[in-house]
């Protein structure tokens, strides 16, 4: 059985090495700026600080991918330009777009650069991966939150290239790369902007039905009293349909594949991504500790392999709505 | 400039889609793009069926595009999807890069449709170079950066922008009307059918906000660009686009097909196109560079002497 690569997330050098030093194969950064689908404040490396943990990362026998996952316009078509010669320049390991045109001047202009489709690129089917693969020389593909754990399997059995899969984080309830409910509520959407649901637009109230909070001005949800009140996101709010209030999209929650770790080591797919490149190094240390514990547990012993409780506990710790899902891969979710 | 109108978006019953485009026969539309975008479960109409309407259709003299379903995930979508892109007859709307891959093997000239990224003039070219003959850029796209990204407009290539309607937002793996009445998606019984403008979502606070129709989320204001169309038309826009809906869509194509031929003014067709949704209004935001769902209304006409 092959080893899936476990490829967690960082946002700061700090959480680059906590990565690394917990037990990540391959760590995922961002360059400061709007080329990539996490541009928070304070977050993000220099390409000065991307050479350095490039460096890092590789003196330990971990690998760096950079995202470049926005879309960008003419307006920032230079600096995303920009940001695939930094990467090439560092030196990483492989480099993860979604835009068409930009994946095809990476590999004009860096041809020795490996290509991977972020999710962003919304790729769900074989023909799809295929324009990716044969157009553009993309070698892995990272799939949409949207398919079954049986489309998953039949597709990593069917497809040339290599296939990654959310292992664990935040849960986007719309395919990657096709969602605009942020853009339509504050003018910022991960597609153009690397943002969903950004600070800056989000304001909370004080009043006799409790605790509101809102998006640009558009009230996104209600705590009751004592109710844990968690970040406006639109998928997670609850709205009125039909007379009825209610998470008409979705609950706050995370992704887990826990359950399903062997199916997915059993399927072949060639890596594990944790979410939250806008989070901690406490959390990504705390995150990657697990799943490698959970992989390294499956990869000695599939068939006995069951999640230990202390993993569970630990990760919805940490985890949004402090509960778990196996969102789409899960049938009944759907 | 011409309209055309975007392929119905709910799920009707066969009947109704056909009396639809039997109406639409007679509209001052020149494109008709039809088929199912949103839910591979929706088969009450297949190819065949939207073979015969477009046959009609290009009888009354309609330009008919057949589109591709946005969201594709199982095995008997995508052969949907391949059978229509080979159809030998239409033109065919692209909505997601599996369809732009089989049509340039095809080697049939396609239209790019609004649920690719298309952002820059790289990728614009790109897919251009595939065989795309024409373009309807993402909703998102404020008129400021679709201006930039025509500065390299490849040559004969046409631009559709939706300028009437709802706007699709997101697309999912889960149905929002099924979950909206408590059953799993895969024992929906299409009761997405009851719904012949989707299911309205308000805010708490009674602010209608977005539409749930079945696997896809619209906006609940229908996007409204009539004030817009000197700019649009200074541009080089070659196509207004009018996403149908139950209640509105023949009172909007007469109002935009009375502004594009100048018999009537844009910001008084903006306030009329603006009138048909009572207590929701329309937004224009996007266009303007904000939010989606701000609405900027145009500057008034200059008064005579």
């Amino acid at each position: 059985m092959r080893a899936p690569e476990l490829v967690c997330p960082a946002g700061t050098l700090p959480a680059l090495r906590a990565a690394v030093e917990h037990g990540a194969d391959a760590v995922y950064v961002g360059l400061r700026g709007a080329t990539n689908a996490r541009n928070f404040p304070g977050l993000n490396l220099t390409p000065r600080e991307l050479a350095r943990g490039v460096e890092e990362a590789h003196a330990a026998g971990a690998r760096v991918f950079l995202a470049l996952n926005t879309y960008p316009g003419p307006d920032e078509w230079p600096e995303a330009v920009a940001a695939v010669d930094a990467a090439a320049e560092a030196g990483v390991d492989a480099l993860i777009a979604a835009d068409p045109g930009l994946l095809a001047h990476a590999r004009a202009r860096h041809p020795e650069l490996a290509l991977h489709l972020s999710v962003q690129g919304s790729a769900t089917h074989r023909r799809a991966i295929a324009f990716f693969h044969e157009r553009l020389g993309v070698r892995r593909v990272v799939l949409p939150r949207v398919l079954s754990l049986s489309q998953v399997r039949r597709l990593v059995a069917r497809l040339p290239v290599e296939v990654e899969v959310f292992a664990f984080g935040s849960l986007c309830v719309m395919v990657e790369g096709r969602c605009m409910l942020s853009s339509y509520v504050t003018g910022e959407s991960p597609n153009r902007c690397g943002v969903c649901s950004p600070a800056r637009a989000v304001r909370w109230e004080e009043g006799p039905e409790g605790r509101s909070v809102r998006l640009n001005g558009v009230l996104v949800e209600r705590f009751a009293p004592g109710e844990a009140a968690g970040y406006p996101v639109l998928c997670k709010g609850r709205f009125r349909v039909g007379g009825q209030v209610y998470h008409a999209i979705e609950a706050p929650t995370s992704l887990s594949v826990l359950d399903i770790l062997p199916e997915l080591v059993r399927a072949g797919v060639a890596a594990l991504k944790v979410e939250g490149r806008q989070r901690s190094p406490a959390y990504v240390a705390q995150v990657t500790r697990v799943l490698r514990e959970a992989l390294d547990a499956c990869l000695a012993d599939p068939e006995g392999f069951r999640p230990d409780p202390a993993w569970v506990a630990a990760l919805d710790r940490v985890a949004e709505g402090a509960t778990h899902t196996l969102g789409a891969l899960d049938r009944p979710w759907m | 400039m011409r309209l055309s109108l975007a392929p119905i978006p709910y799920f009707w019953p066969a009947e109704r889609v056909r009396a639809f485009y039997e109406q639409a026969a007679g509209w001052p539309v020149d494109v008709v793009c039809l088929g199912e975008t949103v839910c591979g479960k929706r088969l009450a109409l297949g190819l065949e069926d939207w073979l015969e309407i477009g046959a009609r259709l290009e009888a009354a003299g309609k330009s008919v595009v057949l589109a591709t379903q946005a969201l594709i995930e199982a095995e008997s979508e995508l052969a949907r999807m391949e059978r229509l892109c080979r159809n030998g007859r239409f033109l065919v709307e692209a909505n997601d890069l599996g369809a732009v891959h089989t049509l340039a093997e095809v080697g049939v000239p396609f239209v790019a449709g609004p649920h690719l990224n298309v952002y820059n003039a790289a990728t614009l070219a790109l897919i251009a170079g595939l065989g795309a003959r024409r373009w309807v850029p993402p909703v998102e796209l404020p008129g400021r950066v679709l201006a930039r990204v025509l500065e390299g407009r490849p040559e004969g290539l046409e631009v559709e922008v939706t300028a009437y309607g709802r706007l699709a937002l997101a697309f999912s793996a889960r149905c929002f009307t099924a979950r909206a009445d408590n059953v799993p998606k895969d024992a929906c019984g299409l009761r997405c059918r009851e719904d012949p403008e989707g299911r309205l979502m308000e805010t708490q606070d009674g602010r209608p906000l977005f539409v749930a129709n079945g696997v896809q989320i619209q906006s609940a204001a229908p996007c409204n660009l009539a004030g817009e169309l000197e700019t649009l038309r200074a541009m080089g826009v070659d196509l207004l686009r009018v996403v149908p809906d139950a209640s509105t869509t023949e009172a909007a194509v007469a109002i935009l097909a009375e502004a594009v031929s100048g018999r009537r003014d844009p910001a008084d067709a903006a306030e009329a196109l603006a009138a048909l949704r009572p207590g929701i209004g329309a937004c224009n935001g996007y266009w303007h560079g904000g939010a989606g769902l701000e609405w900027r209304a145009a500057p008034a006409a200059p008064s005579g002497p």
